[in-house]
């Protein structure tokens, strides 16, 4: 009776691990596009926050006005280099 | 002084200072450990010198009198029995046949323990039973 | 009635065969998705990949099939389980039955592959289309990791090994662990060591795909945070527990199975900072793929230390059939995690340089120096009778004083950097703003230590007066800065300023929620420098109406009375504790003495041969704990249990229990003098507060954001404007 229920159980596992294997070619359950549009979301929010946190430790006096100028340059520039990749990512779907 | 310079001074001056560390440790740590030894072991090392002995609880030979704990320690197959003295904290689990831990020095044939270093082993939670058996 | 019994066995045997059919198939399943995985990531055929995901969730579902088989079996009282009858029995509260399950070998093992299993599935089904080079080599860590714990309960240490015949009774749960948190104590300790797994694991597919950006960091961020708090809230619970039930009164002994704990939990703190600095800067990189790497490998070194009998200590026993694969498991996993880092030195160059020592960056690397030291230091004095073993042939062995004395600077240090990095700001920090930053932090320093001085005998432990002066630093620099982020948005909003307050908070819950944290942690080193240095600790041996001093308190023997129940005989001493003159509370500090099985003790002896465990009188206060301890002599009554033993022999039990009732009786109306062990702990309950403070700062620095549902909108609405053939506004 146990062999006949874990008979069953292996087919089932096996069954089920093995479904993608018999699909004719690769499966793209969806779109890589959202993927990676995903992943250069996070960053920009992450970018957009450093840039805020700068301000603020401006604001707090931490850093010179000099520094912060250089610094938020620097992440300016590096926000819209995302922001150029996000509207690749477009482009290469809508074209 | 040009960035890179100052870098690999900071580093020097890190990893000096780390190794200095280091060597203070392991230097330190040698002075200020006790060896461990069993019973069986303890009979031929030096008397006088303190040690941390590992052993089994001969059972019937625990005693109270007052604050002092006195008991007898055999290696884990029951050979070489050897009369402790100990006072301080004793460890809930501490009963016969358990194994123990006490840090001290062998006079006159007894081991005295220094004050709350007797340390007591859980009962074996972590032995692994054969199957059919129970342990 | 035989044919009822035979129908209840063979049952149960089905259930064990089919729950050992259970772990094989979650073993070929971990083994199929590991060669899946690996083919898939080579090749970068997703159907493999595919598959290999699917194996790691059915061995999620096999390895749950087989907890709930077991758990059942306890709840049941089938003893037919071997598992069930050596640690359960049906005098047992359900409970401690559902617990009972991790206090052996064979179910903390399956524990242990049962959580990987789930978090495994958990970060495969939230990745299942992001990181397609990483995540092929992650899954095949993760399933070669737990095809090693399934291994090991099919191989060394079989959780449905069965008994033929059932027994009628169980051995019992031990009365030490019939306690709440040592009933939690392991799953959260396992749950912390194997979330660790989940960063190592992407941090390992992300050196093999070279893809050594922060993505691998940003996406397993979460399980790092929860596997730190777990783990965090294990060592609480065991230290409390060490606190409240073990007679003798500390909360941390040094002891190798705690000192297992603590090591990674340190890494992985310095770990859970450092990421920061590359999620920013861009550097760090090497740091962070050593700090996760070191994490793990110490996680596993911390399971084999519990199980091996390696050291001695109150946990460690004889040789376990574990130890050795499991150190097998360390070894490749340490030295092929370092060989990995080493091949991809190149490409875990930093973006960036550290430009100036009063930057958060260099902070951090200060940071992961004092808690990587630490973690070293205790690692030294842990393994130190082996490594002397090895270089001199003789086993020495290093104390608590030891470990006290290398790691207080240490510990003390960081209570100050608690304090400075929330202060500093990512770049080069201005010399004004430092200036004007540092300095009611450093005033709140030095008013605390002059203070302390001039009415304390803080003088004489200046340990502890630095931890004192460096947490009031740090309490007022972290206040400091949560004044800032109030009063700033108040500026800009004209909310008012807990309205403002609230908002900045919420707005950046990591950082805030990192910031309170730290101010749990301060204010637990706080409680453990206290409670160390100004402890004052009294054995007393008391006749009944007889009192003695102990600090400030006079504690008064009022009477002895006894508790007895089947379960166990009771011995509780009632104290009266009174302090200038006056009485401020009754504490009642007992003894348990659980009968033993074993025949040999006889039936009266049984009841004092067995296990015992104390009952701690506690008053717990905000400026510190009185601890109280009892111990009867029992000695006296020797001569009555042995005419007792031969007497009482083959007597029914009831007459037994009649006569341990009476001896009880008459030790009770005239019981010799006691032992008991008084502690008068200053500030002691700060550690648990703090502790509290800090978990709760985690909780809230993982709570997810607003902003992830606003990500997961753009990317649908980017999908939507794709099908539409037209571009959408984001709002």
């Amino acid at each position: 009776m146990e062999f006949f229920l874990a008979l069953i159980i292996v087919v089932l596992v096996a069954w089920f691990v093995t479904a993608p294997l018999r699909k004719r070619d690769a499966v793209e359950s969806e779109d890589p596009a959202v993927a990676e549009l995903a992943d250069l979301e996070a960053r920009k929010q992450a970018k957009y926050r450093q840039i805020r946190d700068a301000e603020a430790d401006r604001t707090a006096g931490k850093l010179t006005e000099e520094d912060y100028r250089r610094l938020d340059r620097e992440l300016r520039a590096e926000a819209i280099d995302i922001l150029k990749r996000i509207d690749r990512v477009h482009q290469r779907h809508d074209g | 002084m040009d960035p890179s310079r100052k870098r690999k001074i900071r580093l020097v001056i890190a990893l000096s200072a780390a190794v200095l560390l280091a060597a203070g440790l392991v230097y330190t740590s040698f002075s200020a450990s006790t060896e461990a030894k069993e019973p069986s072991q303890l009979l031929h090392s030096d008397p006088g010198a303190t040690y941390e002995l590992t052993g089994k609880v001969v059972p019937g030979s625990i005693q109270h009198a007052g604050d002092e704990l006195d008991f007898t320690i055999s290696d884990r197959d029951g050979s070489d029995p050897i009369p402790v003295s100990y006072s301080g904290t004793v460890p809930d689990p501490f009963r016969d046949g358990r194994e123990v831990i006490v840090t001290g020095k062998l006079e006159n044939g007894t081991f005295m323990g220094e004050r709350d270093s007797l340390v007591t082993k859980c009962p074996s939670k972590f032995t692994t039973t054969t199957p059919g058996q129970s342990s | 009635m035989p044919l009822e019994v035979h129908d209840h066995d063979s049952g149960t045997v089905q259930l064990t065969i089919l729950g050992s059919a259970l772990l094989a198939a979650a073993l070929l399943c971990a083994l199929f998705g590991a060669a899946a995985a690996v083919y898939g990531g080579r090749t970068g055929d997703r159907r493999w990949v595919e598959s290999s995901r699917r194996a790691v969730y059915a061995m999620a579902a096999l390895l749950t099939t087989a907890v709930v088989i077991i758990e059942i079996a306890f709840l049941r009282d089938d003893f037919g389980f071997a598992l069930v009858a050596d640690h359960s029995s049906t005098t047992t509260p359900t409970f401690y039955k559902l617990t009972a399950m991790w206090s052996s070998q064979e179910g903390s093992l399956l524990l242990w592959a049962w959580v990987l299993s789930l978090a495994s599935s958990g970060v495969l089904f939230i990745t299942r289309n992001r990181h397609r080079e990483i995540v092929p080599w992650a899954t095949a860590v993760l399933a070669g990791i737990g095809s090693f714990f399934v291994g090991l309960m099919i191989f060394k240490a079989q959780p449905f090994s069965h008994l033929d015949p059932a027994p009628a009774e169980g051995a019992g749960l031990t009365p030490l662990l019939r306690n709440p948190y040592m009933a939690v104590h392991p799953p959260m300790l396992y749950s912390g060591y194997v979330f660790w797994s989940i960063p190592f694991a992407f941090c390992v597919g992300a050196l093999i795909a070279r893809r050594l950006d922060a993505s691998w960091i940003r996406t397993t961020r979460n399980f790092a945070l929860l596997a730190w708090t777990f783990l965090g809230i294990g060592l609480l619970l065991g230290s409390r527990w060490s606190y409240e039930e073990l007679g003798w009164g500390g909360y941390w002994g040094w002891d190798p199975v705690e000192n297992a704990a603590l090591m990674p939990w340190l890494v992985g703190t310095g770990f859970l900072h450092s990421v920061m600095v590359q999620e920013k800067r861009g550097m760090l990189k090497v740091w962070n793929v050593s700090l996760i790497c070191g994490t793990f490998s110490l996680c596993l070194v911390g399971t084999f230390l519990v199980r091996s009998g390696v050291l001695q200590s109150i946990h460690a026993f004889g040789a376990s059939t574990v130890g050795g694969p499991l150190l097998g498991l360390i070894a490749v996993v340490a030295v092929g995690s370092t060989l990995l880092i080493v091949s991809r030195l190149a490409d875990l160059g930093p973006e960036r340089r550290i430009e100036s020592l009063l930057s958060r960056e260099s902070i951090f690397v200060v940071n992961n120096l004092l808690l990587v030291g630490l973690a070293a230091v205790i690692f030294w004095g842990t393994f130190f009778p082996l490594i002397s073993e090895f270089f001199t042939g003789e086993k020495h062995s290093l104390a608590a004083p030891w470990f006290d004395r290398y790691v207080t600077p240490l510990g003390v240090l960081l209570v100050l950097f608690t304090g400075i990095g929330p202060l500093f700001a990512w770049g080069r920090l201005s010399a004004s703003g430092a200036r004007r930053l540092l300095l009611w932090p450093a005033v709140a320093a030095g008013v605390t230590v002059a203070v302390l001085l001039a009415v304390s005998d803080a003088g004489g432990h200046p340990w502890a007066l630095f931890v004192f002066g460096f947490a009031a630093f740090t309490l007022v620099a972290l206040a400091g800065e949560f004044w800032r982020a109030g009063s700033t948005r108040r500026a800009l909003t004209g909310e008012s300023i807990p309205r403002a307050l609230a908002e900045a908070l919420g707005r950046n819950r990591r950082r805030y929620g990192g910031y309170i944290v730290h101010a749990g942690i301060a204010l637990t080193l706080v409680g453990i420098a206290a409670s160390s240095s100004f402890q004052t600790n009294r054995d007393l041996h008391l006749q009944v109406g007889q009192s003695a001093n102990v600090g400030d308190y006079t504690i008064h023997y009022d009477k002895l009375s006894s508790d007895p129940n089947p379960e166990r005989l009771s011995f509780v001493s009632h104290l009266s504790v009174s302090r200038d003159g006056k009485q401020v509370s009754t504490l009642a500090p007992a003894r348990n003495y659980y009968p033993t099985d074993d025949p040999s003790a006889g039936p009266i002896g049984r009841y004092f041969m067995g296990e015992s465990t104390s009952e701690v009188g506690l008053r717990a206060r905000a400026g510190g704990d009185l601890w109280t301890a009892f111990q009867p002599d029992l000695s006296v009554l020797n001569p009555d249990i042995k005419r007792g033993n031969r007497q009482l022999t083959g007597l029914p039990p009831a007459a037994q229990e009649f006569a341990i009732l009476a001896l009880v009786q008459h030790y009770v109306e005239n019981p010799p003098s006691a032992n008991f062990r008084v502690i008068v702990n200053p500030l002691v309950g700060w550690i648990w507060i703090g502790a509290l403070i800090a978990l709760a700062g985690a909780v809230m620095a993982g709570w997810p954001a607003l902003e992830s549902r606003r990500r997961l909108e753009a990317a649908y609405r980017a999908r939507l404007g794709r099908e539409l053939g037209t571009a959408t506004e984001p709002s």
